[in-house]
């Protein structure tokens, strides 16, 4: 193991130093800035037309008072921060920020604890255990749709399988999705099992560049598998962890399409995120409201980025 | 020797590219020449957007669009999205100015739309709408001018399994009022059976479901918490509370609500016209009656159906042919038709019912509904109904799954829409 590392360290060396010599040279021959314009102009403009653009609009679109007439005719009117006012001071949006912060907390905390739970499972090769593995990837590969259909079926109130299940062991149905007090809780569920794989994936792949001889000398000095775990998989796979939950947050924070396929946020609020709450004031109604929408939008959109900042400096942090 | 060889590959790669693209060219030229003097003789292309994405190309509903574009002398493309998605693109290709010629829609959307001046006036196009019923009109109807005629309307009534009534010893004809249908529904949660089931779910078909039993009480979207609209919050919600109708009736959706039914397990289901074919299918013999109003009566059911409408357009040259596209979908032979196409869409006009019944007099009892039925945006709502409907179905579902009681509910759901009405 040790040796592939050296050997992939003095190997990525010498390539590198040729291509300096070989860059130096082109630029002896086609010295003008214009050509290296030239080169950059293709990623500038995709860069430019797919994440500038649309990020401005979305500002843009915050700022203005866009109703449907104003939205046709190109006119509306700036109206400053006041969409984002309007937002923050809206009865909804402590409710919904609480359940942002809910559904993006626990959903993480038990797709990670599981993925890794399964991903240390799977570390040991066994029998089935590629099939197994490729098993725990079906709610990835399965259509979203299918997938949230399924599993509002499953917690139907009446003819549900979950709540007969539970009536089999002498329980009490459950109002998984039509109560207001276990609506948020069923489309957590959902989406624990939907991010289950990513976490899985991406852990196991982390825990592949863990090497052998340490937990081989480990296993030497006497440690077991709980301390083996918290001693080494765990302090190791730090920097995979972190990148895991961050990509995790940013893909939670946004989730409209789970919720609004079992309960469109209902009932009463109970299970309205921000996201959700963005998609249906722009599409959920008879009458779309744009501005508020993307404010609401623009305000995930400085909670992502407040966590990624996070997540730099803890990089930076461990650099040092 | 292997460069030329490599010279000669590619060489001949070029040359077989090169004649793949003339023959690409000069096929798609050649197709585009026909079509193009075709056109020019016969008037071109028209775009049509409809919210049917059900009917396929080659379907019933897709040939007749064609037979009308062929009548006008135009070849019609036609493209089908679902409603929202349809009302979504239809504002952005307002917005660029590629809106289509022709685009049919959900009727409460097009007081939204005439607001933003997208589309134009029936009367520029030449039609005289007076034909038309007065409440299936009110709809597409803005501060007294038409944008739009209904092709067609359907409405919603209560659907019963007969063997669960017989069973029960419960006559449908004795149902005229909400007391009589209470007793019917604990005689049939008494023999066993579910009684009723319903879509409460959060979105404008929650409101359209519950609307009929909001008018049957007497009470008025201006004033959602008016005792009369309590009341019939109280009657839904009683329903789930005593068990006679399921817990998932809060997030049923239409269809899911008619698939409870079709279990052969409900003894009633509130539902549109658009079942019957699928209710005579059904594995029990199945009837319907008109939804009682609370002290008698048919209640006013929401009309539903879409609006045939003509976006605005740059070169007003292309309103004419719109204009025997239009009429193509509004004789009363049109109306007839499209109600045959479509399971069971009640023709908006007098003569279209007449012509209608003649064909189908079993089905009186729809004309009858639809006749009684009322628009949704009508009493003047026009663009405030979708922000006063979003607040209904919130509070008629915060009631529902107990969240707070109907009167606080829609106490806060006056508050909300007054709110929102009133910017």
């Amino acid at each position: 193991m040790t040796t592939t590392i050296g050997r992939r360290a003095t190997g990525s060396g010498s390539p590198t130093a040729s291509g300096d010599r070989k860059g130096a040279h082109a630029r002896r021959i086609h010295g003008s800035p214009w050509i290296a314009v030239g080169f950059a102009a293709p990623l500038v403009i995709y860069l430019i037309a797919f994440y500038a653009y649309p990020l401005i609009r979305s500002v843009d679109l915050s700022v203005h008072d866009y109703n449907i007439r104003a939205f046709v005719q190109g006119n509306a009117e700036f109206v400053g921060l006041e969409n984002y006012v309007d937002v923050i001071q809206s009865d909804l949006f402590p409710t919904a920020l609480w359940n942002t912060f809910l559904f993006v907390g626990v959903s993480i905390l038990f797709q990670y604890a599981i993925g890794l739970a399964l991903a240390v499972f799977f570390r040991n090769s066994f029998r089935l255990s590629g099939f197994l593995r490729a098993l725990f990837l079906v709610p990835w590969l399965l259509p979203l749709i299918v997938s949230a259909s399924t599993w509002a079926w499953m917690m139907n109130s009446d003819s549900g399988i979950i709540n007969s299940f539970l009536g089999a062991f002498g329980m009490e149905p459950i109002n998984w999705i039509t109560s207001p007090d276990t609506a948020l809780l069923a489309v957590i569920i959902a989406n624990i099992w939907l991010g289950i794989p990513f976490n899985l994936v991406i852990l196991y792949s982390g825990l592949q560049n863990i090497p052998g001889e340490v937990y081989e000398a480990a296993s030497l000095d006497g440690a077991g598998a709980w301390k083996i775990f918290w001693r080494i998989t765990f302090p190791l796979l730090r920097p995979v962890s972190a990148i895991t939950i961050l990509l995790g947050l940013v893909y939670t924070l946004k989730v409209v399409d789970i919720v609004w396929i079992m309960t469109k946020g209902g009932p009463a609020n109970s299970s309205l995120t921000l996201a959700v709450w963005s998609y249906r004031e722009a599409f959920g109604t008879g009458q779309p409201a744009f501005s508020p929408a993307s404010a609401i939008g623009n305000l995930l959109i400085v909670i992502a980025l407040v966590f990624g900042l996070f997540y730099v400096r803890l990089q930076r942090r461990e650099e040092h | 020797m292997r460069n030329t060889s490599t010279k000669a590959a590619v060489a001949f790669a070029t040359a077989a590219l090169a004649a793949g693209t003339l023959a690409g060219c000069s096929s798609d030229a050649s197709s585009d020449g026909s079509s193009a003097s075709g056109g020019a003789e016969a008037g071109g292309t028209y775009t049509w957007w409809d919210p049917y994405p059900q009917h396929e190309d080659g379907s019933d509903w897709a040939n007749r669009v064609q037979a009308c574009g062929d009548e006008a002398g135009v070849t019609i493309e036609r493209t089908a999205y679902d409603t929202t998605a349809l009302t979504n693109q239809l504002l952005l290709s307002a917005q660029e100015g590629t809106a289509p010629d022709v685009v049919l829609l959900d009727n409460p959307a097009v007081s939204t739309l005439a607001d933003t001046g997208a589309i134009i006036t029936m009367d520029e196009l030449g039609f005289d709408t007076s034909d038309i019923d007065e409440n299936l009109l009110a709809a597409g109807v803005v501060d007294g001018v038409a944008y739009g005629i209904p092709i067609g309307a359907n409405t919603l009534a209560l659907y019963y399994n007969q063997e669960i009534l017989d069973a029960a010893g419960v006559d449908p004809a004795s149902i005229t009022d909400w007391d009589s249908l209470n007793a019917a529904l604990e005689a049939i949660d008494g023999a066993g059976s579910r009684a009723i089931t319903f879509a409460g779910i959060g979105t404008e078909e929650g409101s359209f479901q519950f609307l009929p039993w909001f008018w049957g009480a007497g009470a008025d979207l201006t004033e959602l918490n008016s005792a009369a609209g309590v009341e019939a919050v109280q009657l839904w919600v009683d329903w789930l509370d005593k068990g006679w109708a399921p817990q998932s009736a809060i997030q049923n959706s239409q269809n899911t609500a008619w698939e409870e039914f079709l279990d052969g397990k409900t003894g009633f289901v509130e539902n549109g016209t658009w079942q019957v074919n699928s209710a005579a299918d059904a594995g029990f013999e199945t009837g319907y009656i008109t939804i009682p109003a609370k002290d008698g009566g048919a209640a006013p059911a929401p009309t539903g159906g879409e609006f045939v409408m003509a976006p605005a357009q740059s070169d007003s040259a292309r309103y004419e042919v719109t204009t025997k596209i239009v009429e193509c979908m509004t004789t009363p032979e049109g109306f007839v038709e499209t109600a045959d196409t479509f399971a069971y869409y009640i023709p908006p006009t007098a003569d279209g019912q007449a012509a209608f019944l003649e064909e189908h007099p079993d089905l009186s009892v729809w004309v009858d509904a639809v006749k009684a039925a009322k628009g949704r945006t009508s009493d003047n709502l026009g663009t405030d109904y979708p922000l006063i409907s979003e607040q209904l179905w919130t509070a008629v579902q915060a009631a529902m799954s107990g969240a707070s009681s109907a009167q606080d509910a829609m106490d806060a759901a006056q508050d909300a829409a007054a709110a929102a009405t009133g910017e």
